[in-house]
C-alpha cells in the first residue's frame, strides 16, 4: 500500500518531535520517519534558549535582550523573537509540569555535575530546588559512577562563587547492581521504596544542616518524582537533581514525553528505517525513499517535508575529506573548501564545523548557494540547519523548539 | 657498591629509561631528567613495531641482525609490552619481483626467519589485502607498546634505586675544568610527581658521569655543554584508525618509500610513515598532504583504508645522525645505526657522552653499549643483565594469566587490563572498593588510573600512556573528566581543572588531522557535551562572579516578589 501523508517529518529528535506536533496541531495528518535513537538520550534534559550570544564569557541574563547580537545567517535571525516564543509556547503545552522556567524570560544558572552552572531557558522540574536560592546544600555522589564526583564538583560551585555553601560526599550505592550497570539500571533500582529508604539513610547521617540535597540526575527512570519526593519526606529536606550526562535521564524522561505527545496527536511513526534519498517532481519533494530493508527502498509520498535529520552529531550532516554535504536532499552545505580550515586550534575554540549546516530562506525552505530556494516544499528544522555555534551559544534545544515549530506550522499551512 | 658513583641520564625516551634501568642494576647511582613526561620525545611518536629486521634486510643488514636479535629478547623480557602479530612484506604487481627475491635473500643472510605465502596465502592471512597482491614473505615482526615498555624500564630502575624526574628541564650542562660535572636542572612543579600548579624550582644535581640520551634534542644539550652533535631530525608523519583492519603487520615489498607499512596496535591501526628532514625537533609543521598521503598510498594494499574511521595523527622525529663530513642528502638514506660519542675522545670534554642514532627495537642494545661504556670509566666489572630480567610487569606472567579470574570485573574488561598490566595485574587490581570502567573505548577501569596517578602525579598525559585511558574512538570526550575526578580529594579543584584542561586540549591536538565523517561527529559530540552540558568553554570558575540574583531566581521567590 502506498504510503501518503500531508506532512513527512525526517527525523525523530527534539526538532523533528516539535515540527510534527506543529503540524499536527494545524490540522495536518503527520508522518514521522526516525532512524536511530534520538541524540536526546544523551542529553542533560535542560533548555538552553541562549546563554553567549557571543565569544564574551559573561551569560546574558535574557536571552531575548541579546538577539539582535546575532548574526544574519543564524536560525534565531530567520525565526525571529516570536519564532522562539512560539516554540517555547508549544514546548510549555507538551511538558507542562515536567518542566519549570516558564515564569521568567530570564535565564536561570542552573548547578551541574561538574560544580559549574550553565545558564538555561527551561530546566526539569527535578532540578527546580536547586535554583536561585541560599539554602546550603549537600551533593551525594555513588562510588560506583565514576561521572560525578561529588567532592569535588562542591568545590567548584565553590570556585563558582555561587550564592550557597556546598559540600559533597560520595557514598556506595544502595543497591547490589553488577558490575558498570547501565545508567537506567540505577535509576530504576531507584523506583524500589526500600533502596530509597536505605538511600535515605545513608544520606542523613552526612546532612549535617544542609537543607538541600542534590543527586546525580538519576533519581528514577519515570517522569513522576516519586523518586524524589520520597527522599524529601525521608529526609525533611529538599532534593534536587543535578544535570550531567552521558548518564543523564532528564533527556530519557523528555523523549518519553514527547513519545507520549506524538501519539496523542496522531502522528504516525516509522521508527527503526533510515530516508536514503528523495524523488523530485520539478522544484518539488514528490517523495522520500525510505530502506525498509528490503532491496530497493520505498517511497512514502507527502505534499510537505521536515528536515529534521540533526548535524554533524545526528548525521544528518555528512562529510568525507574533501567536503561537507546534506546526504538525503543534497542541500547546500557552506564550509571551507581546505578541510584544515574546518577547525580551530584550540579544542574551545569557535570552530566552524560548529556551524556547519544548511542555509535557509525566511520560511526555513533551504537555499542553495545563490540563495535559491532548493525545493518549495521542503524546511529544514533543528541543527540540520547551520549558522549557530550551539555549544558555544548554549542554544541548541531552543533552536530546535523554534526551527521545529515554525517549520511544522508553516508546512500545514502550505498544504 | 658503597660510595656508588652518580649518573645522571637525560632523557626519558626508551634509550634513556634503558640505561637508567642498566646502570641502576649495575650498581650505579643513577638520576633520570626528562622535560616532558616518560615517551614524551620519540618514543612516545613512533608507529609501535617491534622490528624483525625485515626492513632493512636489503639497504642495511648489521641493522637487521641487530633487529632480530633484539626482537628476540624482549619477546622475552617484555612480553606484556609485545604482541607477536607477524609481519607480512606483500609485492604488488607494480612491484619489483626482483627486490622481493633480494629481500628474501637478505632476511635469510639475517637469520630472519621467512615463509613465502601465495596471493591466496597472503589473502587467506589477511583479507582486506587488495584483490590483486602478488605474494608475500612472512617474518616475525610485531607491535610493541612503546609506552608501557618505557614506564616499565622506568619501574624497573626505581625499583633498583633510581631517581626519575620527570617535567624537569635541563637548563645548563656545569663543566669545570673541561670536565662536564652535572647540570641544573627546573623542575616544572617541583620534584616529584607532577602537580599542576604547583610552583617550579630548580635545582643543580651534580653527577660522576652524564649520558645525554636525548635523541633528536641532543643538539640542544650538547650545546648548552659547548660541543657540536649533528643530530638530523627527520619527520615522520603517522595515522591511527580506530579499528584494526589488518592482524598482521603489513609492509609493501619495495625499495624505501613513504607510506609503506600499517601496524596493527592494539584496538587500532597506525597507518605510517614519511621521512622529511625538519630544522627543530619541536617546531615543524604536520600537513594535511602527510595525512592523505597514508591513506591515498596505502589503500593500494588495504583498499578500505579508503572508508575507513581515522581517530588522529601524530608525527614523531627520528633522531638520525650521520658522523661529520658524510654528507647524505636525502634524510631516508641516513644511516639507522646508533653512535656512541665519548665527548672525551671528540671534543675534549671529560664526564659526558651522547648516544644518537639508532631505533626503538635496539633501545636495550644502545642502552647495554652505553652503559658498558660507562662502567669502563669506573672500572666496574658488573655485567649486564637487561637481555635476561624481565620488566616489571613481565614476571611470571603466563603463570598469572592463569589465575586471572576476575577482580569483580567483567571478563572482556578483566582480559584487557591483565594484557595492559602483565604480572602487576594482581597488585593494581586488587581493591576496596568498586573499580567501575573509566575509559569504555579501551576498558580501563579505576583502579588502573589510580595506579597510574600514583606514578605520574597530576598529569593525566602520564595516566594516559600507562593505561590507555583517552586512546580510543572517543579520544577522551566521555572519559577525560572521570581520569580528572579521580585526582580528588588529594589535589586540589583548581588543580584537578587544570590538568584536565591539558590532557583534553592534547587529545583534541591530534584529532584535528582526522576531522571528517565520524570522527568530526565524534569531535561534534565531544564539543557538545564538553561546552553544552558542562558548560567547560565557559567555566564561569574562571571568571568574575556572576550576579545570580539577575537571573531566574527560582519559582518560589520570583512568585512571592511578584506578590510585593
Amino acid at each position: 500500500m502506498a504510503i501518503s501523508d500531508d506532512v513527512i517529518v525526517i527525523g525523530g529528535g527534539l526538532a523533528g518531535s516539535m515540527s510534527a506536533l506543529s503540524a499536527a496541531k494545524a490540522g495536518a495528518s503527520v508522518r514521522l520517519i526516525s532512524h536511530k535513537e534520538s541524540t536526546l538520550r544523551h542529553a542533560s534534559g535542560l533548555i538552553d534558549v541562549l546563554g553567549y550570544p557571543t565569544e564574551g564569557d559573561q551569560p546574558v541574563v535574557n536571552p531575548f535582550d541579546a538577539l539582535d547580537e546575532l548574526p544574519d545567517e543564524h536560525p534565531y535571525t530567520v525565526v525571529g523573537e516570536s519564532g522562539i516564543r512560539e516554540g517555547l509556547a508549544l514546548f510549555d503545552e507538551i511538558t507542562g509540569d515536567l518542566y519549570a522556567g516558564t515564569h521568567t524570560d530570564r535565564n536561570a544558572l542552573v548547578p551541574t555535575q561538574q560544580g559549574t552552572v550553565k545558564p538555561t531557558a527551561r530546566y526539569p522540574r527535578s532540578m527546580a530546588a536547586g535554583i536561585g536560592n541560599d539554602r546550603e546544600t549537600l551533593l551525594v555522589g555513588f562510588e560506583s559512577l565514576p561521572d560525578f564526583d561529588a567532592p569535588l564538583a562542591a568545590d567548584h560551585l565553590e570556585a563558582v562563587n555561587v550564592p550557597f555553601a556546598s559540600r559533597g560526599v560520595t557514598v556506595p550505592f544502595p543497591a547490589d547492581l553488577r558490575v558498570d550497570a547501565k545508567y537506567t539500571r540505577f535509576a530504576t533500582a531507584l523506583e524500589r521504596e526500600e533502596t530509597t529508604a536505605a538511600l535515605a539513610e545513608t544520606v542523613e547521617s552526612h546532612l549535617d544542616g544542609a537543607e538541600r540535597v542534590a543527586f546525580p540526575a538519576l533519581l528514577g527512570r519515570d517522569n513522576d518524582g516519586s523518586v524524589r519526593s520520597s527522599l524529601e519526606s525521608h529526609l525533611g529536606v529538599s532534593v534536587f537533581e543535578l544535570p550531567g550526562g552521558p548518564p543523564s535521564l532528564p533527556g530519557l524522561r523528555l523523549v518519553d514525553r514527547l513519545s507520549e505527545a506524538l501519539d496523542a496527536a496522531g502522528v504516525h511513526r516509522s521508527t527503526g528505517v533510515p530516508v536514503v534519498g528523495r524523488e523530485t517532481a520539478g522544484d518539488r519533494v514528490s517523495s522520500v525513499l525510505v530502506d525498509r530493508g528490503n532491496h530497493t527502498p520505498h517511497p512514502y509520498h507527502a505534499s510537505e517535508f521536515v528536515l529534521a535529520t540533526g548535524g554533524l552529531v545526528g548525521k544528518g550532516i555528512d562529510s568525507d575529506r574533501n567536503g561537507v554535504h546534506e546526504p538525503i536532499f543534497d542541500c547546500h552545505v557552506p564550509h571551507p573548501k581546505d578541510r584544515y580550515d574546518w577547525f580551530c586550534g584550540d579544542a574551545f575554540g569557535d570552530h566552524p564545523f560548529a556551524r556547519f549546516g544548511v542555509v535557509s530562506d525566511g520560511e526555513l525552505r533551504p537555499v542553495d548557494a545563490q540563495g535559491t530556494v532548493e525545493h518549495e516544499n521542503l524546511r529544514a528544522a533543528g541543527s540540520v540547519l547551520g549558522g549557530a555555534n550551539i555549544a558555544a551559544e548554549k542554544s541548541g534545544s531552543g533552536i530546535s523548539l523554534a526551527t521545529g515549530a515554525l517549520a511544522g506550522r508553516l508546512a500545514a499551512e502550505a498544504i | 657498591m658503597v660510595n656508588a658513583p652518580t649518573v645522571l641520564v637525560i632523557g626519558g625516551g626508551s634509550t634513556g629509561c634503558g640505561i637508567a634501568r642498566d646502570l641502576a642494576m649495575r650498581g650505579f647511582d643513577i638520576t633520570l631528567v626528562e622535560k616532558g613526561n616518560l615517551t614524551n620525545g620519540t618514543t612516545g611518536r613512533m608507529h609501535g613495531l617491534l622490528h624483525s629486521g625485515g626492513r632493512y634486510a636489503v639497504a642495511d643488514q648489521a641493522s637487521a641482525k641487530e633487529c632480530i636479535a633484539e626482537n628476540r629478547i624482549l619477546r622475552d623480557i617484555a612480553s606484556h609490552c609485545v604482541e607477536m602479530t607477524g609481519g607480512l612484506f606483500v609485492q604488488r604487481p607494480e612491484d619489483s619481483g626482483e627486490y622481493f627475491r633480494n629481500k628474501l635473500q637478505g632476511c635469510r643472510e639475517c637469520d630472519i626467519p621467512t615463509t613465502v605465502l601465495s596471493a591466496a596465502e597472503t589473502r587467506a592471512k589477511e583479507p582486506a589485502l587488495a584483490e590483486d597482491v602478488e605474494r608475500s614473505i612472512a617474518v616475525p615482526d610485531g607491535a610493541i607498546d612503546p609506552f608501557r615498555l618505557c614506564v616499565a624500564n622506568a619501574l624497573s630502575a626505581q625499583r633498583h634505586g633510581a631517581r626519575i624526574e620527570t617535567h624537569a628541564e635541563v637548563t645548563d650542562v656545569l663543566v669545570e675544568d673541561d670536565t662536564v660535572v652535572g647540570c641544573n636542572v627546573r623542575h616544572h612543579t617541583g620534584p616529584g610527581k607532577r602537580t599542576h600548579r604547583a610552583p617550579g624550582t630548580t635545582e643543580e644535581i651534580r653527577a660522576d658521569y652524564v649520558v645525554n640520551a636525548t635523541g633528536a634534542w641532543a643538539g640542544q644539550i650538547g650545546e648548552l655543554a659547548g660541543v657540536d652533535i649533528e643530530v638530523r631530525p627527520s619527520k615522520g608523519a603517522m595515522v591511527i584508525m580506530n579499528v584494526r583492519q589488518v592482524d598482521t603487520v603489513i609492509n609493501r615489498c619495495r625499495p624505501k618509500g613513504d607510506a609503506d607499512i600499517i601496524v596493527p596496535h592494539e584496538t587500532t591501526a597506525i597507518l605510517g610513515t614519511t621521512d622529511k628532514e625538519v630544522d627543530d625537533p619541536e617546531g615543524y609543521p604536520e600537513e594535511q598532504w602527510e595525512v592523505d598521503l597514508m591513506i591515498d598510498e596505502l589503500s593500494e594494499l588495504i583498499p578500505v583504508l579508503r572508508e575507513s574511521r581515522s581517530i588522529r595523527s601524530f608525527w614523531g622525529v627520528r633522531p638520525l645522525y650521520e658522523p661529520p663530513g658524510t654528507g647524505t642528502a636525502d634524510p631516508t638514506d641516513i644511516t639507522r645505526d646508533f653512535f656512541l660519542l665519548d665527548h672525551e675522545e671528540r671534543d675534549g670534554l671529560a664526564g659526558m657522552t651522547s648516544i644518537v642514532g639508532g631505533k626503538f627495537t635496539t633501545y636495550r642494545l644502545m642502552a647495554e653499549r652505553i652503559s658498558n661504556h660507562v662502567c669502563e670509566q669506573f672500572g666496574s666489572k658488573a655485567d649486564c643483565r637487561t637481555a635476561e630480567e624481565p620488566l616489571p610487569g613481565s614476571e611470571d606472567f603466563e603463570v598469572l594469566r592463569d589465575h586471572m579470574e576476575a577482580f569483580g570485573l567483567r571478563s572482556p574488561i578483566g582480559r584487557r587490563s591483565t594484557q595492559r598490566l602483565g604480572s602487576r595485574a594482581e597488585e593494581v587490581l586488587t581493591t576496596d572498593g568498586p573499580n567501575p570502567v573509566l575509559c569504555e573505548c579501551e576498558a580501563v577501569t579505576r583502579a588502573e588510573i589510580q595506579d597510574a596517578i600514583d606514578q605520574s602525579g597530576t598529569d593525566l598525559n602520564a595516566v594516559r600512556i600507562r593505561t590507555r585511558a583517552s586512546m580510543g574512538n572517543c579520544q577522551g570526550g566521555l572519559c577525560c573528566h572521570r581520569m580528572a575526578n579521580e585526582l580528588h580529594p588529594e589535589h586540589e579543584e583548581p588543580t584537578v581543572r587544570t590538568a584536565l584542561d591539558e590532557l583534553y586540549q592534547e587529545r583534541w591536538k591530534g584529532q584535528r588531522h582526522a576531522l571528517w565523517g565520524e570522527q568530526l561527529s565524534q569531535a561534534m559530540l565531544n564539543h557538545v557535551l564538553h561546552g553544552t552540558t558542562m558548560n567547560r568553554d565557559h567555566d564561569p570558575a574562571r571568571q568574575e562572579t556572576l550576579d545570580f540574583d539577575a537571573f531566574d531566581t527560582g519559582i518560589e521567590r520570583t512568585r512571592a516578589s511578584d506578590g510585593d
